[in-house]
């Protein structure tokens, strides 16, 4: 009973850094309909810049700030200067876009930061914490990243359901020719939801660095369970794939627990499952076309 | 009165069969030749590049010609190489024929499960599907540790140059010669494919699935048709892999291998056979110009070690953003350009 | 002055130059008289040599110190007069520690860039994709870094020697202490699930009874997720955990059981245990207190002079030679081990005479036995044996989490056979610091 409550707990903080890459994917989805492939490695690169701000003699709460900072910026350029202007070619180019960008960040980190693994503070201790005489398997860092994801994830609703932003932004989404001719810069809006969303995968990026050690390929195993869980859920739904990553994050710790090599080949298998039912993801509104 | 060229050139233009073996015999020929000329260790990097291109080749198939994209062929090419490894293991002496065939088999019967799995699948989809692939299943080989050994992996002895060689032949040479006529035949056979039927049925679905469905080609069955194919030349390519490399280890079969895969069909222009050889040389030659960079400029080695990747990186992200079409196509426009060019020459100067 | 007599001019003062410099030239180099292109990699006046390491990866931190610290050392034999006047030139590759990288690295060496042998080459897994390729082509395989038995196959693999002492004969020794030290305490048992772990664990099996053996738990450097493997150990009750593990995993192993607040007395083999290393990884953990905090208490093993220990003539000097010629290294056991290492090379190849070939280097290090170098034990090459050094001591690390403390006698023993006390003398380092013979 033990065991279970530990890994279900586990399974969720887990699963909350994934449900935050899916939905940094699923936020980028929406925008341009694109699947950033190189979110984790535009993660990875911020949390080193973080690690290096550290390194300076900064605290840990301004290099925090700092890779989120640099997330937005990054996301931002990204979108602005390698996406917008293949948009428009075949979809492929994008997907092999954000496959060389992957691939060129997770190059070029190790030549500015050197290629050692590092390690990264976490923001509170990472031991489990001790009501009165109870070990709880939670620990206060847990409970930090559980916070993060679900007051970002806060946010981001208010954002698009109470603020002129959000609107502006979603009515970019559903249809920019009708935006365009109400005057809205869908350019602009665009360009801003990059960057959310490369925001929210830097956020991922700190939370997951410290128990993963720093080293260029650490996001990668985030970035495709958060990008299953976002098909899990729809790629059109962001509640649909913050539960997806949840729901992967359990999974995955019991299965983990069970055998530990076979972790990613279990995610293999639930995601060829459920897209074999469901092409377009468990949430999905859209119905595929069948031809 | 001589022969006439003229006539010879017409009579293969309607045979691509003939067409395509003449070009195969030449260039193996060319390559036979060579091969005594260079050192043994430019026929190792020649049999590494026979690799790659034998994979590329079906990769740029799926990718290029049926417009399917896969970042799991790596994962492919790990069934080749350890059908192979397991065979030698098995029975050291097996005829390479044999082995190659069965590895070819395996792969094309996981293509042929996973096509059918994914067939529904489109875009990004299908790409996560794929990269899902390329991830978890090396993770077998870790997990049934005793039949695959683990990471350690599957030692696999280099193919044993033939006594009538003599003794002095060297095995980087003989590996290249294997490697070389395997990715040939490779290329005839594909070759001949997309002239076909087939290959029509390919494009047709890539260019409009509705189409192609109000022609009578069942959508379903041709991707999975296609992956079946590229899953065969990556298979191919695995067992070539295996020899090549002396050893199969999950390490040897990571998301890299099958994004360098899709390098090599970019650099060279999807849907290109002759573009796949080209991306498959700049795989095995860019680590060495970059080394030799390295060492020039006394590089530390965090850079030196990761220049080459950078540059598949950011050459991925150029070709993108300047060269849709790639080297093959990059050539075929440049060529295009030649000839009206010069035929406007002409015209000019008959016109006075 | 008219052209042709500047040029005159000009002509004369280059031939002087020339003349001046060649003779310089030919008396700096009256130590290579003799010298002969005897063998690939040597000529008159250079040896080059070459290795695999892992500088990126998992395996990097602590390892990547290693071959930078060898060629500290090789410059500074290069700087006072080299190996019969050749300068030793180190040629070392990464493979991040992935055995499918090491094949066409090795082949690049060999056939490229035509090294006179292999040194130093990092890795169980690694080395083993590759050692069959070394000998079928007959190239000098020297020193491997890995203590796996692998190396020690004679008849199979006559051109590979070992250097650090085997992981049985470590596991032996180390479960001897267990035994008698630790007796009565529940074991469990976490190693790299590859020739690495499996010898080492076979070392301790041999000592340890299979009673007090709890858990067995092991792990790949593919998957840093050994979460459930340390709280597997920790709910066998296992008081003392043994680990052959590369320092990254034991780091992750130390943190990982510090978030299950589970504090066993940890016993790590040399190669995963260098507390200024593991300091480092662990040091974002340990806030305030020293990097060092889940790292006291450690308990090791040592074939050279202790790293910390200021006094020891080796370990001045070496901690001099790494200061001036590798400034940016730190002093830790890893560096201390590459230029140990490279001392062993300087004495093969200077006892191997002035002309040597791949045969003689391979037939002097099985004929004549090197003394005097750095070891606190001596090497068992023989013509039967490509064993390395034949034995450790055990120590502890100390509450600052860096100094450690033998604790034992130093013990040599085989893959079989008992465990004995070695009763030689310390040696000292020569007055110039390069091997004389």
């Amino acid at each position: 009973m033990h065991t279970l409550l530990v890994l279900t707990v586990e399974g969720l903080v887990q699963g909350s850094i994934y449900a935050a890459v899916a939905l940094a994917l699923v936020l980028i989805w929406r925008a341009t309909k694109v699947i950033n492939f190189a979110q984790g490695a535009m993660a990875m690169f911020t949390t080193y810049v973080a690690w290096l701000a550290i390194q300076h003699g900064l605290s840990y709460w301004a290099a925090f700030g700092i890779a989120l900072i640099c997330g937005f910026a990054l996301g931002a350029v990204v979108e602005r200067v390698l996406v917008r202007p293949v948009e428009t070619a075949s979809p492929f180019n994008v997907v092999i876009l954000t496959l060389g960008l992957y691939l060129f960040l997770e190059a070029i980190a190790p030549m500015i930061f050197g290629g050692s693994v590092r390690s990264f503070p976490p923001a509170f201790a990472i031991t489990g914490l001790e009501l009165g005489k109870v070990q709880v398997p939670l620990s206060g860092f847990d409970l930090f990243t559980f916070g993060c994801v679900a007051g970002a994830l806060l946010l981001l609703t208010l954002l698009f359901k109470r603020t002129n932003l959000g609107l502006r932004m979603r009515a970019s989404a559903f249809s920019p020719e009708v935006s365009r001719l109400l005057g809205i810069r869908v350019g602009r809006m665009l360009t801003t939801g990059w960057a959310l969303a490369a925001g929210l995968g830097a956020l991922a990026g700190v939370l997951i660095a410290p128990t993963s050690l720093l080293q260029p390929t650490y996001m990668d195993e985030a970035f495709i369970f958060g990008f299953t869980g976002a098909i899990l859920g729809g790629l059109e739904s962001p509640w649909g794939s913050v539960v997806g990553g949840l729901a992967i994050g359990v999974v995955l710790t019991f299965v983990g627990y069970l055998s530990p090599d076979l972790e990613t080949f279990a995610g293999l298998i639930i995601l060829t499952a459920i897209l074999m039912l469901r092409p377009r993801g468990l949430f999905s509104r859209q119905r595929e076309r069948r031809v | 009165m001589g022969i006439r060229w003229g006539s010879i050139w017409q009579a293969l233009g309607k045979r691509p069969l003939a067409r395509h073996g003449l070009l195969a015999v030449i260039v193996a020929a060319a390559v036979l030749v060579l091969s005594y000329q260079v050192s043994a260790y430019t026929n190792y990097e020649v049999a590494g590049v026979a690799v790659f291109a034998t994979a590329a080749a079906g990769l740029t198939v799926l990718t290029g010609v049926n417009g399917q994209i896969s970042l799991g062929h790596g994962a492919l090419m790990a069934v080749g190489a350890y059908t192979t490894s397991l065979l030698l293991e098995w029975q050291t002496n097996l005829p390479i024929v044999l082995v190659m065939a069965a590895s070819v088999a395996a792969a094309a019967a996981a293509g042929l499960l996973f096509g059918v799995a994914a067939s529904r699948l489109r875009g990004p989809y299908l790409a996560g599907v794929t990269l899902a692939l390329a991830l978890a299943l090396p993770q077998l080989a870790l997990h049934f540790a005793s039949i695959f050994r683990g990471e350690q992996g599957i030692p696999v002895t280099p193919p044993s140059v033939p006594g009538w060689l003599g003794a002095s032949f060297s095995g980087e040479q003989w590996l290249a010669w294997v490697s070389v006529a395997a990715a040939l035949v490779t290329m005839v056979l594909l070759a001949n494919l997309l002239r076909s039927w087939v290959g029509r049925s390919l494009r047709a679905v890539r260019d409009d699935e509705v189409a192609a469905v109000l022609a009578g080609i069942h959508v379903g069955r041709t991707q999975v048709m296609a992956f079946v194919i590229s899953s065969a030349c990556a298979g191919l390519g695995g067992s070539l892999f295996a020899y090549w490399l002396g050893l199969t280890a999950p390490g040897g079969f990571s998301v890299t291998l099958s994004l360098q895969l899709l390098i090599a069909i970019v650099i060279g222009g999807m849907g290109s056979l002759v573009g796949a050889v080209w991306g498959a040389i700049f795989l095995i030659l860019l680590p060495d110009l970059t080394g030799s960079l390295a060492t020039a400029f006394n590089l530390p080695s965090s850079i030196g070690n990761n220049l080459p990747l950078a540059i598949f990186g950011a050459v991925l992200v150029l070709a993108m953003l300047a060269f849709p079409r790639g080297v093959q196509g990059g050539l075929t426009s440049l060529g295009g350009f030649g000839r009206s060019h010069w035929r406007q020459r002409r015209t000019r100067r008959e016109s006075g | 002055m008219k052209p042709t007599k500047t040029l005159k001019w000009v002509g004369l003062a280059g031939l002087t130059a020339v003349l001046a410099a060649g003779s310089a030239t030919v008396s700096a180099a009256s130590g290579t008289a003799g010298n002969r292109a005897s063998a690939p990699g040597i000529t008159s006046n250079s040896i080059t040599i070459g290795s695999t390491q892992p500088l990126t990866g998992l395996a990097a931190p602590g390892y990547d110190e290693i071959a930078p610290a060898s060629k500290a050392y090789f410059e500074y034999v290069n700087a006072h007069g080299g190996v019969f006047g050749r300068k030793i030139k180190y040629d070392y590759l990464d493979d991040g520690y992935n055995p499918s990288q090491t094949p066409p690295l090795t082949r690049q060496l060999v056939l490229q860039d035509n090294v006179f042998g292999i040194f130093s080459a990092l890795g169980t897994p690694t080395h083993l994709s590759v050692v069959s390729y070394l000998n079928a082509e007959k190239v000098p395989d020297l020193f491997v870094s890995s203590g796996c038995n692998c190396w020690n196959n004679v008849a199979k693999d006559p051109w590979t020697f070992g250097w650090q002492p085997d992981y049985t004969i470590e596991g032996k020794i180390l479960g001897q202490y267990v035994k008698q030290h630790l007796s009565g305490e529940q074991v469990g048992y976490f190693y790299q699930d590859d020739e690495f772990g499996i010898d080492g664990v076979k070392g301790l099996d041999n000592q340890l009874s299979a009673s007090s053996v709890v858990s067995r738990q092991n792990y790949v450097t593919t998957n840093i997720n050994i979460g459930a493997q340390i709280a597997a150990l920790q709910a066998a009750g296992a008081k003392v955990v043994v680990l052959f593990s590369v320092p990254a995993f034991t780091a992750l192993a130390l943190l990982t059981a510090a978030t299950l607040n589970y504090h066993p007395t940890w016993v790590v083999s040399n190669v995963g245990s260098d507390p200024k290393t593991l300091g480092g990884l662990l040091s974002s953990f340990s806030k305030g207190a020293a990097g060092g905090a889940l790292v006291a208490g450690m308990i090791s093993d040592a074939y050279l002079p202790v790293v910390s220990d200021s006094s020891n003539g080796w370990i001045k000097l070496f901690k001099g030679i790494v200061q001036k010629y590798a400034p940016s290294l730190p002093w830790d056991g890893n560096v201390l081990y590459g230029v140990s290492q490279a001392y062993t090379l300087v004495q093969a190849l200077k006892a191997a005479g002035r002309n040597p070939t791949r045969a003689s280097v391979v037939k002097i290090l099985e004929t004549r036995k090197l003394t005097g170098g750095p070891g606190l034990v001596p090497f068992g090459f023989s013509k039967k044996d490509h064993l390395g050094y034949q034995g450790v001591e055990v120590v502890k690390t100390g509450a600052d989490g860096v100094t450690q403390t033998p604790l034992t006698s130093i013990y040599v023993t085989g893959n079989q056979g008992k465990i004995t006390v070695y009763k030689g003398k310390a040696t000292k380092p020569g007055s110039s610091g390069v091997p004389s013979n």
